[in-house]
């Protein structure tokens, strides 16, 4: 596209970064490893601890049920006469799951291992993704390694996020999110014993993976998954820490504990998919479930500790625009919960076969909606498309995007209409084919073509079946929309 | 009825981005001596929701993944539809979240 030698360079120094950035990753690696190494032989050899500062004997046990090590480690938990010795002892003892390592699951996972939860595993398929190398901002945390966050626009389900990821640095691009979030949690605590479930859960995991811990963090971002992972903590009777945020919104509560609702007692039905499965993606400020992870770390720590009044039969609604927290009295457990009901019959068994995106008619997995909705006639590549415009043809390019999306970024000459308003003011259609067809003077007995174009090409299908049916037979949707411009005709125009 | 109508978790989309609705609810001229949830739901429908009603409400009532809160309260624990609104009531709509 643009002049050669400027992209090689470009190019060559992101290969030189890339390159640097794995070395460096190793380089992390084995010095955790190490860490933990030099922590155990230290155990072992009661006095082999070089450190300057404070001499620590890890496994050493004065009176008390904690060691040397501990006492310091935990001294400002020790010193709050609510929480004390006996709480941290109980959290030391306890083991906590979390499952999704994204927006929710990485500030959650970084308390939860900094306080001292004994065993903390972490469930996740995912990869740290390379296209977010552009948008970060590095930080620095004092004793800590150089850490990154980044914009993450995970498109995690139906609904795009940008995710601030606070625990995935930039050396893990292209690795796995479970290993990003294991080396982080290490280097905070190295007394933590961190568990790697490198794998979606899924039925047949589920009930394996979460049988070995106390207690459930949900940070998924999908429906199915909420319902899948409520059956299992139903089934082995663990309490769930569940939380969720989208846009400037979060909620929080905890199911399944002492006698209070689980997620199918409030949510006997899935909602109807048609409010999530917009091409039009809701974004999400990262704070927001940075501070819902935050809050979950917070409620799993009180149910590990036996401290204080869980969040059970209570939800908390965040309101990040008005800067308002409620905290809303929900209902009880229900007795025609199908899950954990009087009447209910889930079995372990029936939960390995319960087919979870059946029941709620959405995708577990984590790549984004494709729909496919029309005639291959009735379609182009866009490709083709720029073949066709820079041969000249008349044509008019409808583009369905929220007008928050267009304003971002958009192809020249393009219509904003959204798919929302496209009945009111589908008038504007036919006048702007007219005015293209006056223009040409050289093809005047040929109409102007009709294409419509979205993010990733569902609403344009969406668009291009309406407008079929308002007569404009020739509509054309581009196939993958502004992304696969992005990807297949002009590298440098940028996707969000 | 002077009430507090609230939309969250999204809804409030479907009443122009209006969060927070101060509204006067008749009984009067439709002769009912009780405001019920009900009767508020279906006002709320001609009233207040200008796009896409089948996202709020399913049947007579809300639709399946919407908290209904009077006063911050499920309105599970005071008799769902059949709950009888009082002046100054504040009535929390909230799509649930699942997003992460
Ligand atoms: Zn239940």
């Amino acid at each position: 596209m643009d002049s050669n030698g400027v992209g090689e360079t470009a190019t060559h120094i992101r290969q030189e970064i890339a390159s640097l950035q794995k070395t460096k990753a190793q380089i992390e690696d084995r010095i955790s490893a190490l860490q933990a190494r030099l922590s155990s032989c230290s155990s072992e050899d009661g006095n082999e601890e070089t450190n300057s500062s404070a001499p620590r004997h890890t496994e050493t046990t004065f009176s008390g049920q904690l060691s040397a090590d501990m006492i310091y480690r935990y001294s400002r938990h020790l010193l709050l006469p609510s929480f004390g010795v006996e709480a941290q002892a109980n959290l030391l003892k306890s083991s906590v799951l979390v499952i999704g390592a994204g927006g929710l699951g990485a500030p959650a996972l970084l308390y939860l291992a900094a306080c001292g939860v004994g065993r903390v595993g972490i469930v996740d398929h995912d990869v740290v993704e390379l296209n977010n190398l552009h948008r970060q901002m590095t930080i620095k945390f004092g004793q800590l390694n150089t850490w990154t966050m980044y914009n993450s626009y995970g498109f995690a389900t139906h609904t795009a996020k940008c995710l601030l990821q606070i625990i995935h640095t930039e050396a893990y691009i292209g690795r796995s999110k479970v290993e990003s979030a294991a080396a982080a949690c290490r280097a905070i605590n190295s007394s933590v014993q961190i568990v790697e479930h490198k794998e979606a859960f899924r039925t047949s995991n589920a009930l394996e993976i979460m049988r070995k811990y106390d207690i459930v963090v949900d940070a998924t971002d999908n429906v199915p998954s909420r319902y899948m992972i409520n059956d299992c903590c139903v089934v082995l009777g663990k309490p769930l820490i569940s939380g969720a945020a989208l846009g400037l919104e979060g909620q929080l509560t905890v199911y399944n504990y002492n006698g209070g609702p689980c997620y199918r007692c409030l949510f006997p039905t899935p909602p109807p998919t048609t409010a999530c499965q917009r091409c039009a993606d809701s974004g999400v400020l990262g704070v927001v479930p940075g501070i819902i992870g935050c809050l979950q770390a917070l409620e799993a720590i009180k149910v590990a500790s036996a401290v204080g009044e869980p969040l059970s039969g209570r939800m908390l609604l965040l309101d990040a625009l008005s800067a308002r927290i409620r905290v809303v009295k929900i209902r009880g457990r229900s007795l025609q919960c199908e899950a954990c009901g009087e009447n209910a019959t889930l079995t372990e068994q029936k939960f390995r076969d319960f087919d979870y995106e059946k029941f709620t008619q959405s995708p577990l997995s984590t790549s984004p909606l494709k729909l496919d909705l029309l005639p291959a006639e009735a379609r182009i590549t866009s490709k083709d498309y720029n073949d066709r415009i820079s041969n000249g043809e008349t044509h008019v390019l409808v583009d369905v995007r929220p007008a928050h999306h267009y304003k971002i970024i958009s192809l020249p000459k393009s219509l904003n209409i959204p798919f929302t308003s496209l009945e009111q003011r589908l008038s504007e259609i036919p006048a702007a084919l007219a005015r293209e067809k006056d223009n040409k003077t050289d093809d005047a007995s040929r109409d102007a073509s009709l294409y419509v174009i979205c993010r990733r090409g569902n609403d344009s299908q969406r668009a291009v079946e309406y407008l079929h049916k308002m007569g404009f037979t020739s509509a054309k949707d581009i196939i993958g929309g502004l992304e696969s411009w992005a990807h297949d005709v002009d590298p440098q125009f940028p996707t969000y | 009825m002077q009430l507090t109508l609230e939309f969250g978790g999204g809804l409030e989309l479907l009443c122009n981005s209006v969060k927070i609705h101060q509204v006067n609810v008749g009984t009067q001229a439709e002769g009912m001596k009780q405001l019920t949830m009900k009767h508020l739901l279906s006002w709320v429908r001609t009233n207040l929701i200008k796009e896409r009603p089948e996202m709020f409400m399913k049947g007579d009532t809300v639709r399946p993944g919407v908290l209904v809160l009077i006063n911050d309260c499920d309105w599970e624990l005071s008799g769902q539809l059949e709950t009888v609104l009082e002046e100054k009531d504040v009535v929390v709509f909230i799509s649930t979240l699942h997003g992460g």
